[in-house]
């Protein structure tokens, strides 16, 4: 199986290549230099294709599309947008397209994408044409859901699509929180039970919590986890009541962070990668020396992993589309930095490397087979 | 109706590199669409979807920034699409 990752940076889009022990990568790119790139994702369906996210400091958004791995991108014709607003509305513009996801194995060519101000789109032609999911977009509680946006917007993040049932989905929102559906998108309900939301004057809220990442695990799409910005939690459904497995990790790390990826043959696998939440919220590797933590028994327990990583001095930012795993047996799992650096453990986090410096501030880090 | 667009180059791409095109047209808003038939997709990164001109985009007619597109255009002007980048 090659390994491949792309790399998706504020300043373009680049790719690292493995050969087939992940021991000898070769960095290619950049493509696209200059564009900010969101969120590059691989459809599992059709493994030549790829979407990417993108705009430029001064151009709209956009999504590209690539029907050769990536050696060539054609731009969607119709790009992610929100409908006219009628008089008296709210015009909202879609700011940057944030998040892509591939739709159900069995609907070829469906995509989700989630945009900053939030709002969701979906493309039935591989992401030529895309539009609006008027359930969530012109859904009347949606103002409420994200009353909160921060000076970038809030973004919809963190689409899932239930490998059982192309109906089910679930959104997260930054901030405003998890909503699922189980009709295709046409309607919504909040999912927030038990997360925590200790920035705002009543925490104990049914919306309005900062999911930094949730991820569903695809052999057991029941099992959820999310990283927070008030912790690390995991929801086993048809429970409604997220449980607070940041816990247990040790007090002096802490539970925040952005990414959390599982193992995509264990459900009861899962990394984080802290970050500071203290005081003024450095967002970066717990005093200078970066680790990555993993559980394998759904979040009971957690071990350090830093073996390779920086002693200290190393104060790593890592973005929530920028950790990532492969579908190795011996799991592969990947970061980049906010710093331009690229991560990698081909042992599930028990050694690392960096394979790339000196990249641009990179956005996401996606595996593609 | 003809005038000339100048365009800025981050949009070159849309346009095969050309720097100028001459369309039809008696407002913004229909030289825009003009440019849009010429050139699929360009006019959706310079104006957003309420018709607003987007944030680092600037256009002008001749010396004149038009700020909404019922701009009037006139024969033998020169629309100038610019772009305002701030920040590393």
């Amino acid at each position: 199986m090659s390994s491949m990752l792309w790399i998706g940076t504020r300043k373009g889009l680049f790719a690292l290549r493995a050969d087939g022990a992940r021991r000898s990568w070769k960095l290619a790119g950049p493509q696209f230099l200059g564009h900010i790139i969101h969120h590059v994702v691989q459809d599992p369906r059709e493994l030549r294709t790829l979407l990417m996210a993108a705009k430029t400091g001064h151009l709209g958004p956009t999504v590209f599309r690539s029907g050769d791995r990536g050696r060539s991108w054609r731009e969607a014709a119709q790009p992610p947008a929100f409908r006219k607003a009628l008089e008296g509305e709210e015009a909202r513009a879609v700011q940057r397209v944030f998040w892509l996801t591939p739709g159900h194995r069995n609907e070829t060519g469906t995509w989700y994408a989630g945009s900053s101000p939030a709002g969701l789109f979906r493309s039935s032609d591989g992401g030529e044409r895309w539009e609006p999911v008027a359930g969530f977009n012109d859904n009347p509680m949606r103002p409420k859901w994200a009353a909160f946006p921060t000076p970038d917007g809030e973004f919809l993040h963190s689409i899932l699509v239930d490998p059982r049932d192309a109906r089910h989905l679930y959104i997260a929102i930054s901030i405003g929180g998890v909503f699922e559906s189980t009709d295709a998108g046409a309607s919504w309900t909040p999912l927030n039970e038990g997360i925590a939301a200790d920035f705002l004057p009543e925490p104990n809220v049914p919306f309005g919590h900062d999911p930094h990442c949730v991820v569903q695990h695809p052999a057991k799409p029941d099992r959820l986890y999310q990283q927070n910005h008030c912790g690390i939690y995991r929801l086993d459904r048809p429970e409604r009541r997220w449980q607070r497995i940041g816990t247990a990790m040790p007090k002096k790390i802490g539970d925040i962070g952005f990414p959390i990826v599982v193992h995509p043959g264990d459900p009861d696998a899962a990394w984080v990668l802290p970050m500071d939440g203290q005081t003024v919220w450095p967002r970066t590797s717990i005093g200078g020396k970066p680790a990555v933590y993993a559980t394998r028994d759904g979040g009971a327990s957690w071990r350090r992993l830093d073996r390779g990583l920086p002693r200290s001095q190393a104060w790593f930012t890592v973005l929530r589309q920028a950790m990532c795993a492969d579908a190795h047996e011996r799991a592969g799992l990947y970061f980049g930095t906010t710093a331009g650096e690229v991560w990698a453990s081909t042992n599930g986090g028990g050694n690392w490397r960096c394979l790339a410096r000196h990249l641009p501030e990179i956005y996401s880090v996606s595996h593609a087979a | 109706m003809s005038c000339t667009i100048r365009i800025a180059s981050p949009l070159r791409s849309y346009t095969a590199g050309a720097t100028t095109l001459s369309l039809g047209g008696e407002t913004l808003a229909e030289v825009l669409s003009a440019l849009e038939q010429r050139c699929p997709g360009i006019r959706f990164r310079m104006i957003d979807e309420h018709d607003r001109i987007r944030p680092h985009m600037r256009l002008f007619v001749n010396n004149d920034e038009a700020r909404e597109l019922a701009a009037t255009v006139r024969d033998g002007d020169t629309v100038h699409v610019i772009c305002a980048l701030s920040g590393g």
